[in-house]
C-alpha cells in the first residue's frame, strides 16, 4: 500500500544563482560545492588600492604570472567546501585518536629500539618546523590568490598543515613521556644542525617568493612530492620493517593525507597547464628551477635515514614526481 | 628524558602544540618575510607576550566544527524540502535577507581573505594561528549563508543577481567600501577595525537583531545559521579584545595610533550600521527592539562601560559618539525615507509601513516621528493611492567615506541637512558628517581614490548615463525593484497564502 503524503506544490522561479547558472548552463542544478565555489571572489570596482601593496588591487590577477580565462577553473576534485573539509577530517581525526590512544597507552613507541627511536626523533620530529612552513605558504595561496576554489583549498592545506605539525609534537611528546625537552632540542637543530640547513634555506626563500602559482608548485607539488614520500613511506617503511609497526599507527594520517592533497594539488597544476602552451612552459620552467633545489634539500635527510641506500631511494621518489608531472601535462 | 609520562596540563599541552613552531628567519631576513606588519608604526616589543584568545588544536577544532557542521546542515535541508520559505511572517521580511545576502555574506567571503592575509602576516606565531581559525570561520560564515539563501533565492528576487551587484549597485558600495576600507589598511589597523571596532564594539547590533529578527519572523534558515556561527563569534570576540590589550601593553607610543582607529572604525561602523537599523525598524514585520532600544542598551549601557575599563590603557570613548546617540531617534527614518524613494534602483523592495507599524514607531520614537516622518509617511502613502508611488528621477549625492546618500542632518537639528565638503587636489568632496570628514581629511589620497558610483554612473561608466541602462547593467529587472505592494514577491506570496488557505478549508 502506498501512502500520499499531501504537501503544498510550489514551483520555483529559478535553480540557482546567475553567476552559477551562466558557468554551468541555465537549468543545471548545482552541488553544494559548486554554488560556493563560483564567482565570489570580487573581480571588478575596488574602492582603495591596498596601503601595502599599491602596485595591485585587493585581489589582482596579476599576483601570478599564470593567466586563466576563468581563475575558478581552478576547481578542488574532492569537492571540499568548510562542511564537507571539516566533516571529513573530523572522521580521520576520530580514528587517528584512537590509534594515539592504545599507542600511548600501551608504551608502543617508548618501547621501540633505541636506534629506531632516535632515526624517528632526528627526522620526524623537527620535520614540525617544515609543516609549519608549509602552513606559511598556504595561507599565502588563501591570502593573495586569485579566484574562489583556489585560496579556499589552500586555506584548507594550510590548515591541514598547522594540524600536520601538531600531530608531529605529539609523537615526539610521547617519545619523550611528555618531556618539551625533545622538542627544544629538535628545534635547536631545525636551526643549527647542517643535516636541516637545505631545507631550512629553502623554505626560507619560498616564505619571500611572490608569484602565488609558483609558491602552489613548490610547496604543494615539489617540496611535498619528495619530502613527504621521503618520511612517511620510505623512513615509515623502514621502520615498520625492523619491528616500528606502532609508528604505522600514528603517522598512517600522513600518508592518506597525502595521498588526498596530490589530488587537489595535480588537479590544479594539470587545470593550468592545460589552459594554455604559455602557462605549460611557465610551469616547466618553475619545476626545472625548483626541483635541484628541493632534491638537494632533501638530500641529507635521505643520506642519515638510508645511509648507502639513499641515492637509490631518492631516485625511486624522484622518478614517481616525473611520472606525475608528465600527467599534468609538463615538458 | 623522563622515565614515565609527565602530566601536562591544556594550556601546556596548547602551548607546545603551537609556539615554538615558528623560528627566527636567517637565510632571509625576518622583515623580508613579513613585510607588512610594522609599516603602521604599531611596535611590537615581545609577540610571545600574546595571549592566545583561543587555544584550539586542529584536531579539536576539526571536532566541534564538524558536529555543527552535521547539524546545520540537516536542518537546512529539511527546511528546503518542507517548503518553510511559507512559515516567514510575511514576504516583506525577505527584503531583510535580502540585504544580508547582497551586503554582508560578500564582507564574511572578504573577512576569509583579510584574515588569510593576518594568518601570513602577523610575525608573532600565536597571533598568526588565532587569525587563520578566524580565516576558516568566516569562509564557512559565507558559505552556510549562499546555502541558507540558496533556497529563498529559488524563490524570492533580489538574491539571483547577487554577484554583480555586490561591486556594482551603488548603495552595496556602503558595506563594500567599509570592508575593502580595512583590507587595503595595514594589518594591525584590520584586525583593529574587524576584530575590535566590529566585532566586540559593534557586533552585538548587528547579529543579535538579525538572528534574532529572523528568528520572531519564522525564518529557520536564517537562525539556524546565526545560532550555529554564535560560538565562531564569541572566539572572534575575544580576539578583538586581546589585540587591543596587545598592542597597548607592548608600547607606550602605539596609544595614539589605537585610539585613532577606534575614532575612525567606530564611526565608519556605525555609519554601516544605519543599515541594519533600518533593516530591523522596517523590515521586520515582527519587531525584536527598535532601533533607539538596541542603541541604549548595546552601545549607550554595554559600549560605555567598556570604553570605561579600556580607559585604564588611557583609552577614551571614541570620537563623536555622542552624535551617534543624538541620531538616534531618526537615523533609521532618514535612511528608510532614503531607500523608499530610490528603491526603484535597487535589487530590494520598499514600501510605507502599516498604520499598526506606524503606532510602533510613534511608541518607540516619540515626538520626533509624528512631527517629522509619519507625515511624510502619510503624504507618500497617499500619493500612491492616488497612483503616484514617489520615485525619485535622480540618483543621490553619496557620502565620500561612507557612501551612504548624505541625508544625514545636523546633530542638532533634524531639519538641517549637513553636507561638508574638503577640496583636494583641485576636486570637491562631500561628507555626511564631521565624523566622515575627519576620516577623509586624515587620509585625503586613500580616500580620494573611492569609486563613487552616482558619479561614474553619470560619467557614462556603468552601462550607460541613464537609470535603465545602469539597471541593465546590473542586471535588475524592471519587477525586481520598487514598491513591495503589487511585485512579484507579493504576488506570489499572496497566491502562496490563499493556496495555503484553500488546502486548509478542503481538509476541514
Amino acid at each position: 500500500m502506498s501512502i500520499d503524503i499531501k504537501t503544498t506544490k510550489i514551483e520555483p522561479r529559478r535553480v540557482t544563482f546567475d553567476n552559477v547558472a551562466e558557468k554551468l548552463g541555465e537549468g543545471k542544478i548545482p552541488s553544494r560545492y559548486q554554488e560556493v565555489m563560483i564567482g565570489v571572489q570580487q573581480e571588478e570596482v575596488f574602492h582603495y588600492r591596498p596601503t601595502w601593496d599599491p602596485e595591485h588591487e585587493i585581489f589582482d590577477a596579476d599576483r601570478t604570472a599564470i593567466n586563466m580565462q576563468d581563475f575558478d577553473d581552478l576547481v578542488d576534485p574532492r569537492q571540499y567546501y568548510y562542511g564537507t573539509y571539516v566533516i571529513q577530517r573530523s572522521k580521520q581525526q576520530e580514528a587517528l585518536e584512537k590509534n594515539f590512544s592504545v599507542v600511548e597507552k600501551r608504551g608502543l613507541l617508548t618501547a621501540l629500539d633505541a636506534g629506531l627511536t632516535e632515526r624517528i626523533t632526528k627526522i620526524i620530529v623537527p620535520f614540525r618546523h617544515a609543516e609549519w612552513g608549509a602552513n606559511t605558504n598556504n595561507l599565502f595561496i588563501a591570502a593573495y590568490g586569485f579566484g574562489t576554489p583556489m585560496p579556499i583549498a589552500a586555506d584548507f592545506q594550510g590548515m591541514d598543515r598547522l594540524g600536520n605539525a601538531q600531530y608531529i609534537t605529539r609523537i615526539g611528546l610521547i617519545l619523550s613521556n611528555n618531556d618539551p625537552e625533545i622538542l627544544d632540542q629538535a628545534k635547536a637543530e631545525w636551526l643549527d644542525e647542517p643535516m636541516w640547513q637545505p631545507l631550512r634555506k629553502m623554505l626560507e626563500d619560498s616564505f619571500v617568493l611572490k608569484d602565488w602559482f609558483e609558491l602552489h608548485l613548490l610547496q604543494n607539488f615539489l617540496l611535498d612530492g619528495i619530502l613527504h614520500p621521503l618520511l612517511f613511506q620510505h623512513l615509515e617503511g623502514e621502520v615498520v620493517n625492523n619491528g616500528g609497526a606502532a609508528f604505522a599507527m600514528v603517522t598512517e594520517f600522513f600518508v592518506d593525507w597525502y595521498g588526498e592533497a596530490t589530488r587537489w594539488t595535480d588537479h590544479t597544476l594539470k587545470t593550468a597547464a592545460g589552459e594554455s602552451a604559455e602557462n605549460k612552459a611557465l610551469l616547466t620552467e618553475w619545476r626545472d628551477k625548483w626541483l635541484p633545489e628541493v632534491k638537494n634539500a632533501a638530500a641529507p635527510l635521505a643520506e642519515y635515514i638510508f645511509a648507502d641506500r639513499s641515492a637509490e631511494v631518492m631516485k625511486q621518489i624522484a622518478d614517481k614526481l616525473d611520472t606525475r608531472s608528465g600527467k599534468i601535462g609538463l615538458e | 628524558m623522563a622515565d614515565k609520562p609527565r602530566r601536562l596540563n591544556l594550556n601546556q599541552k596548547y602551548q607546545l602544540m603551537t609556539r615554538g613552531l615558528d623560528w627566527e628567519t636567517t637565510y632571509q631576513s625576518m622583515d623580508d618575510v613579513f613585510p607588512y606588519d610594522k609599516y603602521e608604526g604599531i611596535k611590537i616589543k615581545d609577540w610571545d607576550k600574546w595571549q592566545d584568545p583561543f587555544r584550539l588544536t586542529m584536531d579539536a577544532y576539526w571536532k566541534y566544527q564538524a558536529e555543527k557542521e552535521r547539524k546545520l546542515y540537516a536542518i537546512l535541508d529539511s527546511f528546503a524540502q518542507n517548503n518553510s520559505q511559507l512559515n516567514i511572517s510575511d514576504a516583506r521580511y525577505m527584503n531583510a535577507v535580502k540585504i544580508w545576502m547582497q551586503g554582508v555574506t560578500p564582507l564574511e567571503y572578504a573577512a576569509f581573505r583579510g584574515y588569510a592575509m593576518l594568518g601570513r602576516g602577523f610575525r608573532g606565531a600565536g597571533a598568526r594561528v588565532a587569525c587563520q581559525f578566524q580565516s576558516i570561520d568566516e569562509m564557512r560564515h559565507y558559505q552556510t549563508q549562499m546555502h541558507a539563501f540558496s533556497h529563498y533565492n529559488k524563490f524570492f528576487n533580489g538574491f539571483r543577481q547577487y554577484s554583480r551587484i555586490r561591486d556594482r549597485a551603488w548603495y552595496l558600495s556602503i558595506p563594500k567600501s567599509y570592508f575593502e576600507d580595512a583590507v587595503t589598511a595595514g594589518p594591525f589597523e584590520l584586525i583593529t577595525a574587524i576584530s575590535f571596532s566590529f566585532e566586540y564594539v559593534l557586533t552585538n547590533l548587528l547579529f543579535m537583531p538579525f538572528v534574532s529578527g529572523a528568528a520572531y519572523n519564522g525564518d529557520m534558515a536564517t537562525t539556524t545559521f546565526g545560532f550555529s556561527a554564535q560560538s565562531d563569534e564569541s572566539r572572534h570576540m575575544t580576539l578583538g579584545l586581546e589585540v587591543i590589550k596587545f598592542m597597548l601593553e607592548q608600547h607606550e607610543d602605539n596609544l595614539p595610533i589605537v585610539q585613532r582607529w577606534l575614532d575612525k572604525w567606530f564611526w565608519r561602523g556605525y555609519r554601516l550600521l544605519g543599515l541594519v537599523g533600518t533593516m530591523m525598524d522596517y523590515m521586520l514585520p515582527k519587531k525584536v527592539m527598535s532601533w533607539r532600544q538596541a542603541w541604549e542598551i548595546y552601545w549607550e549601557e554595554s559600549g560605555m562601560a567598556l570604553f570605561n575599563d579600556l580607559s585604564r590603557y588611557g583609552l577614551r570613548p571614541p570620537k563623536y559618539h555622542e552624535v551617534a546617540t543624538k541620531e538616534k531617534y531618526r537615523i533609521t527614518h532618514e535612511f528608510w525615507s532614503t531607500i523608499y524613494q530610490f528603491s526603484h534602483a535597487t535589487a530590494l523592495y520598499t514600501w510605507i509601513p502599516t498604520n499598526e507599524e506606524l503606532d510602533w514607531f510613534s511608541a518607540e520614537y516619540g515626538e520626533l516621528f509624528d512631527t517629522v516622518y509619519r507625515p511624510r509617511y502619510e503624504y507618500w502613502a497617499e500619493l500612491h493611492k492616488n497612483g503616484e508611488r514617489f520615485f525619485q528621477k535622480r540618483l543621490p549625492v553619496v557620502c565620500n567615506v561612507c557612501q551612504i546618500p548624505i541625508f544625514h542632518t545636523m546633530p542638532d537639528d533634524p531639519l538641517m541637512n549637513c553636507c561638508l565638503v574638503t577640496e583636494y587636489k583641485g576636486t570637491k568632496h562631500q561628507m555626511c558628517s564631521q565624523g566622515c570628514k575627519d576620516i577623509f581629511d586624515h587620509e585625503p589620497e586613500k580616500y580620494c581614490q573611492a569609486y563613487i558610483p552616482p558619479q561614474q554612473i553619470y560619467q557614462g561608466n556603468c552601462g550607460g548615463a541613464t537609470l535603465e541602462a545602469y539597471k541593465e547593467w546590473l542586471h535588475i529587472k524592471e519587477e525586481e525593484t520598487g514598491e513591495y505592494y503589487g511585485s512579484e514577491d507579493h504576488r506570489m506570496w499572496e497566491e502562496w497564502k490563499a493556496q495555503a488557505a484553500g488546502t486548509a478549508v478542503a481538509s476541514a
